[in-house]
């Protein structure tokens, strides 16, 4: 014998929550509207019902990286989640990388605006994301390293190259910052 | 190159570089018009098939359904020339081909709609490949067009479109020009992998009416202006307002959303709600544009100099069904064939092709690539004959100024170009080509099982200078200024190249330069970011009422200092005496509170400058598995004054994507010839470059002063990408030490071409 997953009334309502870009998120579990479905994915829930529509939805079958946010220090394809597993987790979007207080640019966007990498910018979020777990985890960077970890972002402009540099230049500057320190 | 200029040629950020990093700009699928529907459509199993019956009754009582359309209450629309394209019909021509519409509340409830539709077909026969539809016994797929050739395309009886479309090359007397050759040869050669160009957003559009023939169109564009053009030229409707949003990655395939406009705009009028159409991934794949097929029956007569004495041939573009635009494509890639090899006898003719299969159409280097790729394998075979270094034979017959050509629309056109020669020998030198060019099919390097080979390829493009632009500069009294133009971002970092000219005209900071949105209602009509233009066409016209713009500031200052305007200069919002700089006043005290100059530009259309790209590369195949690696690219120009050296070089490498260098190795549409389905319809089947895989780049970049506009700017744009593919195969070729004439050159064909295996079909 087998329960319904989903509450049929209002008292048995599941709320999940989240941490997304700093802040605490409750969410409802359930068919209405404000509600976030058991088959909504993470993407669903950032972009429709929390409006971050800084990421992006490219393919949906986890094959491009353009929805890629951070999930407890990890890269993560968010069209691949469902919201529902990610109770208690902590999320980061694109939108989360500006100092809060300052509103100063992320030392990674800021080399992406240096060195032109993007063109038309669809990819850029999920590759800038992919990008800042990679240096945040690790704290010397190489070129390989750059290129492996970004070797599931799809970039049909061919901005590749001004992206490895943009990194190396990023990881550079916050190694200069901790030396500082 | 230094210049004296504030922002021309600096490497300076993009204007809306922080709205990217941040994920604030703005892309189709960010946007939400109220009352907004979902729109989604039913799509065919089948690669050819009639409907035999078709019972939507289900999907229309499903709550949320709001409207559901097949052939049968379609409104009367047919696009294409001639047209021929319903919104709906009860023949479906490929796979993926729109059975029905629906538009409801939510995309879930119009997915579950189309689930509940039944339909009946009536299978027929289906043809792939654009030689077998031509055959008297191939299955017909329109009544207007025998044999599957669609007509030739007649005068459109508009400006530029005065004659019909070019589509025969017929110079001199090819007759004469075979016995003035030493040598004669002749060769078939397809570029027919019909590849993606795949731009990571897929595409969409909003359709809201607001009146019988009035409505306004939300899209991902690169060149808003062509929805206008789409439901003004062909349906009659009068008052579009188009609407761009950012464009995530076009590669000229969203200029034109033919079917999913018809099927957007249906649905709305039908619901009397704006309505949504955004394809997944996978319509994307099976459903929008592709690049279409090429081949060519080439015959060419030649000197032992390498003087082209006949150029002969039949070229046939498939074009699947359903698809408008293949008679341009044809005009512009006869245009640019004659661009790179100036010959005295020309017969060659050009013809689309229908198939079932999914629609081809506006892709970068827009018939050029496609061209080019047929093309140069076979002028190889007689450049291998005469033994003459592919560099040598493009820098001695590439068009020169004062040489003339048929162009797109027709007519003869001589060149008033610059000298090429100089960044083509600058390019052989930085890329080694003398030391690595050991003669035709013989490969660079022998190490084991890995050879090295080299190749080159030139394209050229008369289209930087095409149709007309139009843009107003309002300088403002607070002592901003306001571009009005219609030009949409796509990747290409255009409205911040022309916002920076503008700042330069009139030596204001940038954070004073202001565009207005990419809406066909705010801003004059404009052609769009096609055909390489936005550098020469749109800068013109920009620059031009910058400068309108100016006199005026200028010659109502003058008034107030008592002097004449020539007296009178401007910088950074302050009027001043040229010869007395503390004679200065703020815009504002020439102004006024309550006026504006308006300045207006125009761009007419010019034919006569056409840029070139000489593209070098290195490849290593290993003979034991037949796998190819791309060691090296080198691109090679004269880019006049360069604008924006960050969006240039971004341009110059998008030459890895957008179906351009990879067709020669690995990207495809791979069909299932039992049942027409494409079996690369997810991104981990279609083949794409990833960050692991980069070749070394490189490029020389001229900086010739062209006769264009004030900066004397011409640009790269589709010749970046168009010489690609051809260089790849010619390096191959020599490397294997064997002239291949197809493409994709997946290890199969090489491993087959070796004697090393059996089976891979050459054609």
């Amino acid at each position: 014998m087998t329960t319904n997953a989903l509450p049929d009334n209002q008292d048995q309502i599941h709320t999940i929550h989240l941490i997304v870009n700093g802040n605490n998120v409750s969410l409802e579990i359930g068919m209405a509207p404000h509600q976030v479905q058991p088959c909504h994915t993470l993407l669903q829930t950032i972009r429709e019902t929390l409006g971050f529509t800084g990421t992006k939805e490219g393919c949906d079958e986890g094959a491009c990286g353009a929805c890629t946010v951070i999930m407890d220090g990890e890269p993560v394809l968010s069209c691949m989640m469902l919201t529902i597993e990610c109770d208690g987790k902590s999320i980061m979007t694109i939108e989360g990388l500006q100092n809060p207080e300052t509103g100063h640019l992320d030392p990674l966007q800021q080399s992406f605006i240096d060195h032109g990498a993007f063109q038309c910018g669809f990819c850029t979020p999920g590759i800038i994301m992919a990008s800042k777990a990679l240096i945040d985890k690790k704290s010397n960077v190489e070129i390989k390293d750059i290129k492996e970890a970004l070797s599931g972002h799809y970039c049909r402009c061919i901005t590749h190259y001004q992206v490895v540099d943009a990194v190396v230049d990023a990881t550079k500057k916050v190694m200069r910052a901790n030396d500082d320190k | 190159m230094t210049n004296n200029y504030r922002y021309i040629g600096k490497q300076l950020p993009r204007k809306d570089a922080k709205e990217i990093v941040t994920g604030k700009a703005a892309f189709f699928d960010d946007i939400k018009v109220p009352g907004m529907l979902i729109g989604k459509a039913l799509r065919s199993p089948y690669p050819h098939a009639n409907i035999q019956r078709i019972d939507t009754h289900n999907a229309e009582n499903l709550p949320g359904v709001k409207a559901v359309l097949t052939y049968k209450n379609i409104p009367p629309w047919t696009v294409g020339i001639p047209p021929h394209i319903p919104v709906l019909d009860r023949r479906l021509r490929y796979v993926g081909d729109a059975v029905a519409l629906v538009a409801a509340e939510t995309k879930e409830i119009a997915e579950a709609a189309i689930e509940c539709i039944e339909v009946e077909y009536e299978l027929l026969e289906a043809v792939y490949d654009l030689e077998e539809a031509i055959k008297p016994e191939a299955p017909q797929l329109y009544d207007f067009a025998p044999q599957n050739m669609m007509p030739d395309a007649l005068p459109l009886g508009v400006e530029g479109f005065e004659d019909a479309p070019l589509h025969h090359i017929k110079i001199g007397n090819v007759e004469k020009g075979f016995q003035e050759a030493d040598i004669i040869c002749q060769g078939t050669c397809s570029y027919d992998g019909i590849p993606n160009p795949l731009p990571p957003e897929p595409p969409g559009i909003i359709v809201k009416w607001e009146g019988p023939e009035e409505a306004i169109v939300w899209s991902a564009t690169q060149s808003p202006s062509w929805a206008n053009i789409l439901y003004s030229m062909f349906l009659n409707f009068t008052e579009i307002r188009s609407i761009a949003t950012y464009c995530g990655g076009s590669y000229g395939s969203k200029n034109m959303l033919f079917n999913i406009s018809l099927h957007a705009a249906a649905l709305a009028k039908a619901t009397n709600r704006p309505v949504k159409i955004y394809y997944t991934k996978a319509e994307h794949l099976n459903a929008f544009v592709l690049r279409p097929a090429s081949r060519i029956h080439g015959k060419i007569g030649m000197k032992k100099d390498g003087t082209l004495t006949a150029i002969q041939g039949d070229w046939f573009m498939g074009y699947g069904a359903n698809a408008p635009m293949g008679f341009m494509q044809l005009a512009v890639g006869c245009g640019e064939a004659q661009l790179a090899l100036r010959c005295k006898n020309w017969d060659f003719k050009a013809k689309c092709v229908i198939t079932n299969r999914t629609p081809s159409g506006i892709v970068r280097g827009f018939g050029g690539q496609e061209l080019k790729a047929s093309l140069l394998p076979i002028l190889s075979i007689a450049m291998q004959e005469a033994d003459i270094d592919p560099l040598e034979f493009f820098k001695k017959n590439y068009v020169k100024d004062g040489d003339g050509y048929y162009w797109r629309d027709s007519k003869w056109h001589v060149c008033e170009g610059m000298d090429y020669r100089k960044a083509m020998e600058k390019g052989g030198e930085a890329f080694g080509w003398k030391k690595k060019w050991k003669g035709w099919l013989k490969p660079t390097t022998e190490n084991g099982t890995k050879r090295t080979g080299v190749g080159v390829s030139l394209h050229g493009n008369a289209d930087v200078g095409e149709d007309r632009s139009e843009a107003y500069v309002r300088l403002m009294p607070s002592g901003e200024t306001v571009v009005q133009i219609l030009v949409a971002e796509s990747g290409m970092g255009q409205r911040d190249s022309l916002c920076k000219m503008v700042a330069e005209v009139l030596q204001l900071p940038l954070e004073k330069v202001k565009m207005t949105p990419p809406d066909s209602l705010v801003n004059p009509v404009e052609s769009g970011l096609v055909g390489s233009r936005g550098t020469y066409a749109c800068g013109t016209a920009v620059i031009a009422a910058a400068q309108d713009a100016r006199k005026q500031l200028l010659e109502k200052a003058a008034e107030k200092f008592n002097t004449v305007a020539e007296n009178m200069d401007t910088a950074d919002g302050i009027v001043f005496q040229k010869d007395k700089p503390d004679q200065a006043l703020p815009w504002f005290f020439i102004t006024g509170p309550f006026q504006s100059f308006t300045g207006f530009g125009r761009f007419n259309t010019d034919f006569t400058k056409p840029n070139f790209m000489m593209i070098f590369t290195e490849v290593e195949v290993d003979i034991e598995t037949g796998k190819i690696e791309i060691l090296k690219v080198l691109a090679a120009t004269d880019a006049g004054q360069i604008i924006n050296p960050l969006a240039l070089k971004g341009q110059l490498r998008g030459s890895l994507g957008s179906a351009g260098i990879d067709t020669a190795i690995m990207e495809e549409t791979v069909i299932d010839p039992q049942n027409g389905h494409i079996m690369t319809s997810n991104m981990i089947d279609y083949k794409w470059r990833t960050f692991a895989e980069l070749p070394e780049f490189d490029d020389v970049i001229l900086e010739s002063q062209f006769p264009t506009h004030q900066f004397k700017a011409i640009g790269v744009g589709e010749i970046a990408t168009a010489p690609t593919p051809a260089a790849v195969l010619m390096a191959v070729s020599n490397a294997v030490g064997k002239q291949f004439f197809e493409y994709p050159l997946t290890p199969d064909k090489i491993l087959s071409a070796l004697g090393k295996i059996k089976g891979a079909k050459s054609k």
